[in-house]
């Protein structure tokens, strides 16, 4: 009886030990999260000021250079991401989950998806390189007239950067929109059908407006990750110093919207913080610590969103 | 008021559905197939034009030379096509990253699906997977301005750009997506498996580690091979941390170029665009794309057995 | 397995008939489900199809609104006859949504839409081209009020259908089913998800909608099929054994195996 206690007693030290063990483990990824942004906060606290943020760069003094230009370029890169991969992502996503048959089309189609979301990012700076500047030119025509050939020809536009990031956000946009679908009822669906709807008055009236959340989730998910890329941008030509501001979506005359700003050159808010840390000078290290405090203030603020999104939603529908 | 029911020569619904409806709802499913036809055209993409430039690349380098030289100097006056430096780079930050990865993403989704109270487990899991939010340049900054001066204390061989603090960051990174992956695996493991062995008197650790990770084993698996997709394909953390010059070396302390880092670094500088230098970084791209497809596949292959088992 | 089929398939003359299946047969991929079905509805009328589950019942149900097609594999063989104008439901050259335009259903649970109450009662409307507002508001009243629903929901009718009780949400499905006008509604099992006191609300409801639309009702149920319908079907394992007024048949059957079931035997 005493050997079994005994027994008992090392297995319960057993679990006690591996509790605290896994504990460990799991702190051990989030302490490096916590130290990592103490710091980046401490690198970069002499440059983290209103004028850092709407200061065009400088190649000679740290001080005074900002992160206007990539700041602006990162997000009008977002915007053609969005436009890109949403539309298209949801389309496939409908597709494949509610129009497809099972056949060995849609088979292939869902293996390669599911290739394409873990081929590594720089493979869809290659294609870009090689096929939408050097075949489709999709590259910049250069707002000052002089020669901004780059090395491995011409250099790319805002266009050709958005696009790239949304062939990689396009198979997690997808794979949110074909779960939020598949969490809707079968019964929904059959009661849209049976009152006399067609298939596609099925899709837009029920199952989108149903599964807003889930996809938008996704693509904010998706977004967040892209805004981070800094490899495919890289292949394409990225600025590492650039200067000039792209004309404003916005115009005050008619008609108000201008798409000229698509083919300017682009810097990005992950290319700046590479190309400075990548500088010799250790005080514009500073400014790549700052750049890098914006950048990750941006991308967990969309992942909090979409944490929070989530979790509502879980609470408010239940099927 | 018309009555609700009436006659039903009279019915609104006995008009047949108009052709424009059908031809509209055709419409719709042709464009909404070709958006789901987009994700192969761009495979297709991507294998094209690496196997595009690569041809001509292959036209002046023999594919022996490629796979046996130990010298890799495309943009040398007398230039050498040794892809093997590369895969060696690559080999070495990938096998650093995985043994941080998987042993502690391993244990940290056996503690989340085994251990942890639902409620710290619904705090816990949101946050870990915060690590995979961080971009990697970022990253990258941080194993080359914090992590390598703090391993310098102890290691004082180390040289400034070395691939074992970009391993070492770059195995936490990916800690999420091997954890998140085999949690979910060992969730789906029915309850009555775990009853079972707790009727039998095992602990906690017991049942987990012998009825639950077994029983998890081919979706944890396939956790484990995306893991090791995602390091073989990483490219800022080594661009920055593991420096961009092509070694032939297996020691973790050095610095040396991994075939993503050496693209990144060839982008950066001067080549000619359709010189053998630039087709080099299609032919690495190719070999890249071949080596992460197969494991892909193989993760793809693994977690449809595994819904299939429950 | 049934020894005599010889199912009184002949329905009273007296009556119209609203349709008519014609040895019809229906296959889950190659599960045989519905095996030479000779049956006919009465106009105005409630038939009931009772029978053990797997009898192949709501399979013939779900005939009528073409349900199966949303599924591969499924495949229909035979007539199921639309009257008067005789109008083949599963030829493969009919239209299902101008069918289920024409014949609507209510499901085993309640499954109202995620929108406001009134949006559900409209959605059927609005399919059919109905968009004035002035229209739809007079429509729906008309539907809620029909499913008896009207007093309790017209204080509310933009407020959430998730709000209200299972049995409220069950009359809503009722009254979404009725507003475009259908000239048959098919009921699934439609208490089966309800408590005593909803059942009752809904059993009264499809015994006043009698005489005004011709109603199938399939149900687990026998005092259910004997309190509120008209003719009753006994169906088992995919054939149909015997057709009757449902006085006659809860009071003498012809077939041993109704007999049996419904005396509780099995099912």
């Amino acid at each position: 009886m005493d050997d079994l206690n005994r027994l008992i007693a090392r297995r319960r030290r057993q679990d006690l030990i591996f509790g605290a063990f896994g504990l460990v483990c799991t702190m051990l990824g989030i302490a490096t999260l916590v130290i990592l942004l103490v710091d980046l906060v401490m690198d970069g606290l002499p440059r983290l000021n209103w004028a850092f943020l709407t200061s065009a760069n400088s190649i000679i003094d740290p001080e005074k250079a900002g992160i206007l230009i990539p700041l602006v370029d990162s997000l009008l890169i977002m915007l053609v991401t969005a436009a890109a991969a949403v539309p298209l992502g949801v389309a496939a996503g409908v597709y494949l989950e509610e129009y497809a048959r099972k056949n060995w089309l849609t088979t292939f189609i869902e293996l390669n998806i599911s290739n394409l979301a873990a081929v590594p990012s720089i493979l869809y700076g290659l294609l870009s390189l090689g096929l939408l500047l050097y075949y489709l030119n999709l590259h910049q025509l250069g707002i000052t007239g002089a020669d901004q050939r780059w090395p491995l020809g011409p250099r790319g536009s805002l266009a050709a950067a958005g696009i790239t990031l949304a062939l990689l956000v396009l198979p997690i946009v997808i794979v949110a929109t074909r779960e939020a679908l598949r969490s809707i009822p079968l019964t929904i669906r059959e009661a849209a059908y049976a009152l006399g709807a067609t298939r596609w008055q099925v899709v837009w009236h029920h199952l989108l407006p149903y599964s807003s959340g889930g996809i938008a989730t996704g693509i904010i998910i998706g977004l967040s990750r892209a805004i981070g890329e800094t490899a495919p941008l890289v292949t394409i030509g990225a600025a590492g110093f650039w200067l000039v501001l792209p004309p404003s979506p916005i115009q005050s005359a008619p008609p108000f919207l201008s798409f000229a700003w698509l083919l300017e050159p682009f810097s990005a808010m992950p290319i700046q913080i590479f190309t400075w840390t990548q500088d010799a000078r250790p005080e514009f290290r500073v400014n790549a610590a700052a750049a890098a405090v914006v950048l990750i203030v941006m991308t967990l603020s969309l992942n909090a969103v979409a944490i929070v999104l989530r979790y509502r939603l879980r609470r408010r529908i239940n099927w | 008021m018309q009555p609700l029911l009436p006659e039903p020569s009279t019915r609104l619904s006995q008009q047949p559905v108009p052709r424009s409806v059908i031809f509209r709802e055709r419409l719709i499913e042709a464009g909404l197939f070709f958006a789901a036809i987009s994700s192969i055209l761009i495979t297709l993409g991507i294998l094209g034009i690496l196997l595009y430039e690569s041809s001509d690349f292959f036209r002046n380098v023999s594919l022996g030379e490629f796979l046996t030289s130990t010298v890799w100097t495309p943009t040398f006056e007398n230039p050498q096509f040794g892809i093997l430096p590369l895969v060696a780079g690559t080999l070495v930050t990938t096998v650093v990253a995985l043994l941080v990865a998987l042993p502690v993403g391993t244990i940290v989704a056996v503690y989340l699906s085994e251990y942890a109270p639902f409620a710290l487990r619904e705090i816990l899991k949101p946050m870990l997977e915060l690590l995979s939010a961080v971009p990697t340049v970022v990253y990258g900054y941080f194993a080359l301005l914090f992590v390598t001066p703090l391993l310098r204390q102890f290691l004082p061989g180390l040289e400034q750009f070395n691939m074992l603090s970009a391993g070492i960051i770059m195995g936490i990174m990916i800690i999420p997506y091997v954890s998140s992956l085999s949690e979910d695996a060992m969730r789906a493991v029915p309850m009555l498996l775990r009853e079972g062995s707790y009727a039998l008197g095992a602990n906690r650790f017991t049942t987990a580690f012998r009825v639950v990770y077994p029983a998890a084993l081919s979706g944890i698996g396939a956790a484990y091979i995306l893991g090791i997709s995602r390091a073989v394909g990483e490219t800022m953390i080594v661009a920055i941390a593991a420096g961009g010059q092509p070694k032939f070396t297996l020691n973790p302390t050095e610095g040396a170029a991994t075939i993503t880092g050496y693209i990144v670094a060839v982008c950066q500088g001067d080549v000619e665009h359709g010189s053998t230098a630039y087709q080099a970084i299609f032919a690495a791209g190719l070999l890249l794309f071949v080596v992460t497809l197969l494991f892909n596949l193989a993760g793809y292959w693994l977690r449809k057995r595994f819904r299939e088992a429950y | 397995m049934p020894q005599t089929v010889a199912p009184t398939a002949t329905a009273p003359a007296v009556e119209s008939l609203k349709a008519q299946a014609i040895d019809l047969n229906f296959w889950y991929g190659s599960k045989h489900a519905l095996k030479g079905i000779n049956l006919s509805f009465p106009e105005n009328k409630v038939t009931a199809l009772i029978g053990p589950s797997g009898c192949g019942k709501s399979t013939l149900l779900r005939c009528f609104n073409r349900m199966h097609d949303l599924y591969p594999g499924n495949r229909y063989q035979g007539q199921l006859l639309l009257q008067p104008s005789g109008c083949n439901i599963i030829a493969p050259t009919t239209d299902p949504v101008e069918m289920r335009m024409r014949i609507s259903m209510v499901f085993q649970k309640p499954n109202p839409f995620p929108k406001s109450i009134f949006e559900n009662v409209a959605f059927g409307l609005r399919l059919r081209g109905i968009s004035k507002p002035a229209v739809l508001r007079e429509r729906v009243e008309e539907a809620l009020r029909f499913a008896a629903l009207w007093d309790e929901t017209k204080d509310r009718l933009h407020q959430s259908a998730y709000n209200l009780s299972g049995g409220q949400q069950q009359r809503l499905c009722i009254a979404r089913a009725l507003a475009s006008e259908p000239e048959i509604v098919l009921f699934d099992e439609p208490t089966s998800a309800l408590d005593p006191m909803a059942t009752s609300r809904i059993e009264d409801l499809i015994y006043s909608l009698r005489n005004r639309v011709t109603i199938l009702l399939v149900t687990h149920n026998m005092q259910q099929a004997a309190r509120v319908s008209d003719y009753t079907a006994f169906m088992y394992l995919g054939e149909l054994i015997e057709v009757n007024e449902t006085a006659k048949m809860f009071h003498m059957p012809t077939q041993r195996l109704t007999e049996e079931y419904i005396s509780g035997h099995f099912g």
